[in-house]
């Protein structure tokens, strides 16, 4: 009989199915996994030290690059931190603006989540068709921050700006024609409202697309069912949050249980599963597509009909408008020290959670009274779901462990920071 | 104070810890030595069956004013699923040479890689702790780079040599600089500036 030897394998960080710079370990008896030790910070960025040395303002645009696939949550958990130490309320068309937003992001980053989950188990027509979806909803991303990924549009106080009353127009090119840019700008005539609108309209179709290709689908349960499976109460204490806490039937979701912005006046169910394997946490994760899209249509609704301040009107957070600052001293001076001093936020510690796509994402932040955080501290979901990868996928064999890192929803932006 | 943060406040000064709250967050300061003891009685006790989150902070700097008491400190967030409420809880290491405080992976496994995380950046040893490794700086790195003395743009840089055909380190050759600098206001700011004026 041949001798069988034991093997230790680098995986990444190269490696596509490693969802950016993970290396990983693996010790290996045959094809079976004995031990897996993940080796992270390959793009260790020091995110929070450099957040120690600039104001809370000039730290919004890191949050966009924690996790860069839900850009907009990640700043809502630090815009709320800074607010709650303020102590200020922001405007209802604000939490309105943000709510819609996170919702818009939690479809975006659960269409890249399964796109490269689907991929990573050999299904290459459902990555294609999330990316067409993602080019939509980047596009009201564009609309209303000028930036396709990296927005930076809530701010400390409320969000950037209102809601554009028109999207941008494709322009005919040489490689697009009048007819072509004519169909593609058709659902682009009203504001960004009746884009999403539109989007809101069409998404649940989508949803029933990949659902057709995959959830009943002979390979994808082979890949998936009894993978990687949690219990409830090893999911809690390996710290597990969002779909990969409801994926092993723990009914926990912060938009319920700690409702923040308008969670508390949405209308939409939490899905759970019940095996807590790979297969449970797609089917949450799936039907979260559907309750966004519920969510995001509520606040369409709302959004319409109620105009009002998007920013709070104290100018010690917010600079004044751009007129308001050429007539006025008071303005000029606010203005003026707002972007050379920065904010002073009042001495104090807090913590802010929000369900992002990924789970609960958290910022503790102490200040001590100076224009910059004395100390941040960003709980990444991801990085309590990996440190949990050696358990998951012990016993299994190599190809499991890419399904696993796949249903962890992995990014690396935000484990390593 | 909500119904479910009071209910909290009165059972942890029950079980004989002193709860402070501000801004609906409840905050237990320890000792180093009764650290394991209150996680532990937290745990088992009071319910608490997530460790959300745990990070190390250096008080070193804190307010730009000479410092009172120990310079590090383990800030844990615990989470209640079945109370919905969180918890913070704050470890004092009694030796600023030498920052020494329990593990809490025995209670928590989520604590592997927090505690692997601070002691990366701030040197406090997890005793206990079975594979204390560095997590998230370079491999053969130096320093606790999140320490308020390490500066911000370290004391190493790598580059790729050509003529030894490999990557080098060597020490950094950017200074660090401040763009906007740090202030912090006297406690009375703006009524001082009032009573000037006048």
């Amino acid at each position: 009989m041949a001798e069988i030897r034991n093997y230790t394998l680098n995986f990444g960080p190269q490696h596509p199915a490693a969802h950016g710079v993970l290396r990983l370990v693996l010790e290996l008896d045959g094809e079976v996994i004995q031990r897996a030790d993940p080796h992270i910070g390959l793009l260790h960025r020091a995110t929070e030290k450099l957040a120690e040395h600039k104001t809370f303002l000039q730290s919004v645009p890191y949050m966009d690059r924690l996790d860069y696939v839900s850009m907009m949550c990640n700043e809502h958990a630090y815009v709320m931190a800074i607010e709650k130490l303020l102590g200020i309320e922001i405007p209802e068309r604000a939490k309105y603006i943000r709510t819609m937003f996170d919702e818009v992001t939690r479809i975006l980053n659960h269409e890249l989540w399964l796109g490269a989950h689907a991929l990573d188990i050999g299904a290459m027509t459902v990555f294609l068709y999330c990316f067409r979806e993602r080019e939509d909803l980047m596009d009201a991303y564009e609309a209303v921050s000028g930036a396709r990924m990296h927005a930076a549009y809530y701010r400390p106080g409320g969000v950037y700006r209102d809601l554009p009353d028109r999207m941008p127009q494709y322009q005919a090119s040489k490689w697009k024609n009048e007819k072509d840019v004519r169909s593609l700008n058709t659902n682009r005539q009203g504001s960004l409202l009746d884009f999403l609108e539109d989007f809101t309209e069409r998404f649940p179709k989508y949803v029933d697309d990949y659902e057709t290709l995959l959830t009943d689908n002979r390979i994808w349960k082979q890949r998936t069912v009894g993978i990687g499976v949690v219990s409830a109460e090893r999911a809690l204490a390996l710290g597990f949050t969002g779909a990969m806490l409801r994926g092993s039937g723990v009914e926990w979701d912060l938009r319920k249980k700690q409702p923040y912005a308008v969670y508390e006046r949405m209308d939409f169910d939490v899905p759970v599963g019940r095996n807590g394997d790979c297969y449970d946490r797609y089917l949450v994760r799936m039907e979260e597509f559907r309750q966004s899209n519920r969510i995001v249509k509520q606040c369409i609704d709302w959004l319409r009909k109620n105009p009002g301040p998007v920013m709070v009107d104290d100018h010690k957070i917010a600079p004044p408008t751009r007129a308001e600052m050429k007539f006025g001293m008071e303005q000029l001076i606010h203005h003026f020290k707002l972007v050379t001093e920065g904010m002073h936020v009042p001495e104090g510690e807090v913590y802010a959670a929000i369900e992002a796509p990924k789970g609960e994402f958290g910022v503790y932040l102490i200040s001590d009274g100076a224009n910059k955080p004395y100390r941040l501290k960003l709980r990444a979901p991801g990085f309590a779901h990996l440190s949990a990868l050696d358990e998951m996928a012990r016993g299994h064999r190599i190809a499991d462990a890419v399904a696993i890192i796949g249903t962890q929803d992995i990014v690396f932006g935000e484990v390593d920071r | 104070m909500t119904p479910r943060l009071q209910k909290l406040h009165d059972d942890l000064t029950a079980a004989g810890f002193r709860p402070h709250e501000r801004l609906g967050e409840i905050t237990i300061e320890v000792q180093g030595g009764e650290y394991l003891a209150a996680a532990t009685q937290l745990r088992d006790q009071l319910g608490f069956e997530q460790l959300s989150d745990l990070c190390g902070v250096d008080y070193a700097a804190y307010g730009d004013r000479p410092r009172e008491g120990a310079r590090f400190a383990a800030v844990v967030h615990l989470l209640s699923v079945r109370r919905n409420v969180r918890l913070r809880l704050r470890a004092f290491c009694p030796d600023d040479e030498f920052p020494v405080l329990a593990s809490l992976v025995e209670l928590w496994p989520s604590a592997n890689w927090y505690e692997r995380e601070a002691f990366d950046f701030f040197g406090i040893v997890l005793d206990g702790h079975q594979d204390l490794r560095r997590i998230l700086t370079d491999y053969g790195f130096v320093g606790h780079p999140f320490r308020k003395d390490f500066p911000l743009s370290g004391y190493v840089e790598m580059r790729y040599d050509p003529e030894q055909k490999r990557v080098v380190y060597q020490p950094v050759t950017i200074d660090p600089r401040e763009v906007t600098p740090r202030i912090v206001r006297e406690p009375n700011y703006a009524e001082e500036l009032e009573r000037k004026r006048g």
